[in-house]
């Protein structure tokens, strides 16, 4: 835990190395590869809804669906989802309906949130998924303060918050993993080493040799995992996440991954990384990654890999031709949720837009 | 003359000044290789290289500290802040430091930064790539602040920021960067602050408007032309110090004014624009001064079109002071 040297879980042979094995069933095994296929198919309709022009924008998150699903897989009832905007994964594979994920793509009446934001901008109060924002990391330090309220009233239970290695660079980072490691919250922070904050690499964001060695400041333990194997963290993760309910208190895991696609919809990633560079990481999916240890142990073989696709593509094509019906969001909308009651000034200004006032 | 888009004006009266004076240095989240999210700062390292074409940590407060730091030994910083809505982790060094630092000092130390901001709606942006953070900033003493709507005006207020001795912030209208084309001088090009600009002259209301809305309040002046009513468009291109000396003059020819501004209505910039024109004008009033501005909502993304001031709200505004 030295927070530098890198821990993995899958071995070339198809075996997992014991210390780091987080111990799943065949069935769980098999659903962590349902579930990063779903998010696989996800983001490549995403990206394609976009290009169509039937939502405004979208954040993929391809090339990282083993930290999500593996963070995802550990996360139970009661836990607190910090997530950032391209943490979909960690919430679907909670228990974030695809059908309340994919509306939200919409903004139309069918948004559990109204429309209020952009894509990618997610929120579900049943699995305590707590409304993203769009700046980087500002949620890193509500994990500690919601964490800490679990913590007072003797609830058994965590706060996980991830974020980029941007992320790191921000005065929250600082603050939330200091205020974590002073009152011993029962907070995990993942962070996602994707290599970029948008076209800036993580070596231009950082002098430090990682990002984990930095919790070493904080007092608190820091765990560098391979973030292209899904069980190693699944079992890091679900380690901190024990440690954490149990009153341990806080970890940082920098789980170091690759964004294989573009950083949003925005962005052309060929401007500032080479095609060689993403081909060499491309090599390291972390899906087929996992899918050829899932056929070397005999749990998957190309028949069921097909299949699985399939059935991704089309519970993703079925959410997608049920949310794009529903209506716009009412025009009167707009005013409410800004407070609880409606103050007399916004009833007016609503009341000014609907008579075509201004 | 050369004709630029807003964005094109911005980038090369960047590259100008960063020839004319070795001291200027751009610095900000993926201005190098990236050339920004926006591209202004597009081919500006290949030109100047990395040491002046600075890729930053993502850390805004940082940004604004460390050119404060570098104003105040000798460089030119030129700050870009990726959006005007995420300049709020640098509020602190902005508001607090540079701001207060020649005040403070009483003249020993200066730091003339210059922070550029992409603002304003209009690109489906939501509530953190639309807002129009403006009256923060004007709110505080010690700060210059601009919003262009041509690519003239926008490669004047810029290079005068770069060279003036006190800090600027430049908020730059997102939605007009590409959509705005116009006639650019060549060379030498400064507009001062606090001088206005007459967009249109008319004779029946004054409508005082910037950055996106000034565009807007052009088109709100055609439809109010095909009622009878001339309408003359002040863009105050400064907000502040404001030219107020223009407005003034202004609306006691015209007796009527409305103020437009994408920002929230409530303590909006439009707040202050019309209570120096009541002030200064009570006795040439025939009407209340109107606004027509955001709502005091938090930016939308589905409904962002309800949302914005447009020609219609303005119209409407317009009919009810001619109305009054
Ligand atoms: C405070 C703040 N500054 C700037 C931005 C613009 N921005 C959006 S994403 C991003 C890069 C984030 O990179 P990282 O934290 O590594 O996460 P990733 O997007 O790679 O998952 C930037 C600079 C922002 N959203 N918030």
């Amino acid at each position: 835990m030295n927070g530098l040297s890198m821990i993995a879980a899958m071995l070339p042979d198809g075996t997992v190395d014991p210390a780091n094995d987080p111990g799943l069933s065949d069935g769980d095994l098999l659903a962590v590869h349902g579930k990063m296929t779903l998010l696989r198919a996800l983001d490549e309709k995403g990206i394609a809804l976009q290009r169509s022009g039937r939502i405004g924008f979208y954040v993929p998150s391809t090339g990282q669906e083993a930290c999500a699903v593996g963070a995802g897989f550990r996360l139970r009832e009661g836990d607190w989802l910090f997530p950032s905007y391209r943490d979909h994964g960690l919430a679907l594979t909670r228990g974030y309906p695809l059908s309340t994920l994919v509306a939200q793509l919409f903004g139309n009446r069918s948004d559990a949130t109204r429309g209020r934001q952009m894509p990618n901008h997610w929120c579900d109060r049943n699995i305590h998924l707590v409304s993203v924002s769009s700046p980087v990391a500002t949620q890193l330090p509500h994990a500690v303060g919601t964490a800490y309220a679990s913590k007072l009233r003797g609830e058994p239970v965590a706060a996980i918050t991830t974020f980029g290695d941007g992320g790191t660079s921000t005065g929250d980072f600082h603050a939330a993993m200091n205020f974590a490691g002073v009152f011993r919250t029962p907070t995990v922070f993942l962070c996602e080493n994707n290599q970029y904050a948008i076209s800036v690499h993580v070596t231009r964001q950082t002098a430090s040799k990682s990002l984990a060695v930095k919790a070493q400041a904080y007092g608190i333990p820091g765990i560098r995992v391979d973030g292209n194997d899904v069980l190693a963290v699944c079992k890091v993760v679900g380690d901190a996440l024990a440690l954490a309910r149990s009153g341990g208190g806080p970890t940082l895991i920098e789980a170091v991954t690759y964004r294989m696609g573009p950083h949003s919809t925005s962005d052309d990633p060929t401007v500032y990384r080479s095609e060689e560079e993403v081909e060499q990481w491309r090599k390291g999916d972390p899906i087929r990654r996992y899918a050829a240890f899932l056929k070397k142990r005999g749990l998957l073989d190309d028949e069921a890999e097909d299949t699985a696709q399939a059935e991704a593509k089309e519970a993703v094509r079925q959410a997608v031709s049920d949310a794009e019906i529903s209506p716009p969001v009412p025009v009167e909308s707009l005013f409410e949720d800004v407070y609880e009651e409606m103050p007399r000034h916004l009833a007016e200004q609503r009341d000014g837009l609907l008579s075509g006032k201004g | 003359m050369p004709q630029a888009t807003l964005l094109q004006a911005i980038h090369d009266t960047l590259h100008e000044e960063m020839a004319r004076d070795p001291r200027v240095l751009v610095m900000g989240e993926d201005v190098g290789r990236e050339g920004g999210v926006f591209r202004v700062t597009e081919g500006l390292i290949d030109r100047f290289g990395p040491d002046r074409v600075i890729d930053t940590p993502l850390n805004e407060g940082g940004i604004v500290g460390m050119a404060i730091g570098m104003a105040l030994n000798g460089l030119r910083p030129v700050v870009e802040i990726e959006f005007a809505d995420f300049i709020y982790p640098a509020f602190d060094q902005i508001v607090s430091e540079l701001a207060k630092l020649r005040y403070r000092s009483a003249g020993l130390f200066t730091a003339p930064v210059v922070v550029r901001a992409p603002s304003g709606g209009g690109i489906k942006g939501g509530a953190y790539h639309s807002q129009s953070p403006e009256a923060y900033f004007i709110h505080t003493a010690g700060l210059t602040v601009a919003m262009p709507s041509t690519p003239a005006d926008a490669k004047g207020l810029l290079a005068s920021a770069v060279r003036g001795p006190d800090p600027v912030l430049l908020f730059e209208p997102k939605a007009l960067y590409r959509t705005v084309k116009g006639e650019v001088p060549e060379g030498e090009h400064l507009v001062p602050f606090g001088k206005g600009r007459i967009v249109r002259p008319g004779e029946d209301l004054t409508l005082v408007a910037w950055g996106a809305m000034v565009p807007v309040a052009s088109m709100a002046a055609d439809l109010a032309a095909a009622e009878g009513v001339r309408i003359e468009v002040i863009d105050p291109r400064t907000l502040w110090p404001l030219d107020i000396a223009l407005i003034e003059e202004s609306v006691n020819r015209t007796g009527r004014a409305v103020v437009l501004h994408e920002a929230p209505r409530t303590c909006g910039f439009g707040a202050e624009v019309s209570a120096l024109i009541q002030e200064r004008c009570f006795l040439r009033l025939k009407a209340p001064v109107g606004r027509v501005t955001g709502y005091d909502t938090p930016f939308p993304y589905a409904l962002e079109k309800s949302y914005l001031p447009d020609p219609e709200k303005t119209a409407c505004a317009v009919r009810a002071a001619m109305e009054f």
